[in-house]
């Protein structure tokens, strides 16, 4: 399985190839938020909002063998495809991989200039969420150690 | 053509029109927010603060004088533009907003009291709700809500039925800021001052596609918004029947509404000084003369004329994509188009036509209520005005076919 560092390296150069083009971005954000597994109904309650996005943003994080998978919804679809791309970031790691993981593909991607400011804050809270849930899942497994 | 506006050569005068957005060349729909300005408009705004900048009413030098003028001029302007019977009878506000807070706080404090009546619609924006439920709260009064039909228009039937003895003030909008509904007013104002209710017209949607005649629909109060008529942000235009703005207390204290200040208490100016307090927006005023003025020279009938090209065109060219539905189909509409496409959220279509250069508003456009009353959580809306083309709304139909075969 690659590296976090792997697959951000790799999101950065698929964004290369679009060499600025806004609309084929947009495009493949969408496309990326498509393929994104709907997240069962039972979870969409309030509990698993994020706070602070401007579309709704649910969140659900499950430990298995010591890696915490994540499943995410969203009622846009540009915010799943934000989602898709933290999924694939963050999903299926340990709490240690997420916590000690430096997020530089969304500046090097320019993500700034391609969604606005009220939806960067949103992504922000969103990688806030995830990391909140691995320090969760930290302080159990040392709990129970 | 069916009008005489040449838009090749109207574009021309709107520099902010000529520019890439996102590597695609602007279109910009969303003209129902606030307009884009006309070089003659940004000119007097420049000649001012480099020409004659300066406090009007009371500096006794020329610069004052000359900017007094102006700023007076615009008043005479803009009760042309609303046949007004006279200037003064004109006051400028920040905005439809605040000539409704105006309204509210004044006449309504007034004349307002317990087991009164105030009639809105569902249409209404919020801020044509919120100021009358703020009064209701304060004086035990009761807000009536006037229904509207499956195509968004108000039924008159039950107006009707809400108007009674107590009703006191009736407001309404002009043309739906969020649907593009024209409101029968003129018929409105007569059967509310059937009952001696007075009435409040939002038209902050209306003021630059209609000719304007307050005395002809006999409306007590008439608010509208600069901005949105090619002329500067923060500043709108209040009119009122000079018995009720002469009755009226003030609504802010401080410099030009006094006539004389004492410490054992204070005289009133006269209309329209008496709501002016402060140092007003002057430049803004001032430039806005030159947008009127513009606005005139085309005239509103072609105005409307091209803008009703523009949007039966677009009616018909986005009904052609599958899973779009449109909000608002009145028979009298403003060329505001709200629309949206099944299963599909709002903010993903203006998301995409956005990274295609083409401005849209999406979500609740202020009419929370009304989205309520449709069942949705908001709709595209694409408003056209006098600069925008055919060869735009094909743009704007493209991208939204483009969402609508994506997301199928």
């Amino acid at each position: 399985m690659a590296t976090i560092n792997e697959v951000q390296d790799a999101i950065i150069e698929e964004f290369s190839l679009f060499a600025g083009d806004r609309e084929a971005i947009t495009e493949y954000i969408f496309e990326m938020g498509l393929k994104l597994a709907p997240l069962a109904e039972e979870h969409k309650v309030s509990q698993n909002v994020i706070k602070g996005c401007q579309s709704t943003v649910w969140l659900v994080a499950d430990l298995v063998d010591g890696k915490i998978i994540f499943s995410a919804d969203s009622n846009t679809g540009i915010t799943k495809g934000l989602i898709s791309m933290l999924l694939r970031i963050f999903s299926d790691r340990s709490p240690e991989e997420i916590l000690n993981t430096e997020l530089y593909f969304l500046e090097k991607i320019g993500m700034s200039g391609i969604i606005s400011s009220q939806r960067s804050n949103g992504l922000t809270a969103m990688i806030k969420q995830i990391k909140l849930y691995a320090l969760a899942f930290q302080a159990k497994a040392k709990a129970n150690a | 053509m069916s009008n005489t506006l040449d838009i090749q050569q109207i574009r021309a005068q709107f520099p902010v029109l000529h520019q890439e957005v996102n590597g695609k060349p602007l279109v910009y729909f969303d003209n129902a927010a606030t307009t884009q300005k006309p070089q003659v408009v940004i000119d007097a705004l420049d000649n001012y603060y480099k020409g004659y900048n300066s406090n009007i009413h009371r500096g006794a030098h020329a610069l004052a004088d000359k900017a007094t003028q102006a700023f007076e001029e615009t008043r005479k302007t803009a009760a042309k533009f609303l046949n007004a019977e006279s200037p003064e009878q004109v006051i400028f506000t920040k905005g439809t907003t605040d000539g409704i807070n105006l309204i509210a706080s004044s006449y309504g404090r007034q004349n307002i009291q317990a087991g009164d009546e105030i009639i809105v619609s569902t249409l209404e924006h919020h801020s044509n709700i919120v100021p009358w439920q703020m009064l209701c709260q304060e004086k035990g009064a009761t807000l009536k809500v006037i229904p509207i039909n499956a195509k968004g228009e108000l039924i008159m039937e039950e107006f009707e039925k809400l108007l009674t003895a107590n009703t006191k003030i009736v407001a309404v909008n002009h043309a739906s800021n969020a649907l593009g509904t024209v409101n029968p007013i003129a018929e409105m104002i007569e059967k509310a001052h059937a009952v001696g209710a007075v009435v409040v017209v939002d038209g902050a949607q209306s003021a630059s596609h209609f000719d304007i005649d307050v005395q002809a629909l006999g409306v007590d109060f008439f608010v509208t918004s600069a901005h949105k008529i090619y002329g500067p942000t923060g500043i709108g235009l209040l009119y009122g029947k000079r018995v009720l703005l002469e009755e009226m207390p003030p609504y802010q204290g401080g410099g030009e509404m006094i006539k004389e200040v004492s410490f054992d208490g204070t005289t009133f100016n006269e209309i329209p000084y008496k709501f002016e307090a402060g140092t007003p927006n002057i430049a803004d005023v001032i430039a806005f003369d030159a947008a009127m003025k513009w606005v005139q020279d085309l005239g509103k009938e072609a105005i409307r004329a091209h803008e009703a090209e523009l949007l039966a065109y677009a009616n018909e060219k986005l009904s052609e994509i599958p899973g779009i539905i449109f909000y608002g189909t009145a028979a009298e509409k403003v060329s505001v188009l709200s629309f949206g496409l099944e299963g599909v959220h709002p903010f993903d279509i203006g998301m995409m036509l956005d990274a295609r250069g083409v401005a849209v508003r999406t979500g609740h456009h202020c009419t929370q209520p009304l989205m309520k009353h449709l069942g949705i959580e908001g709709t595209v809306r694409a408003s056209f005005s006098v600069y925008n083309t055919k060869e735009e709304i094909d743009t704007l139909v493209q991208g939204v076919a483009r969402v609508a075969k994506m997301m199928a």
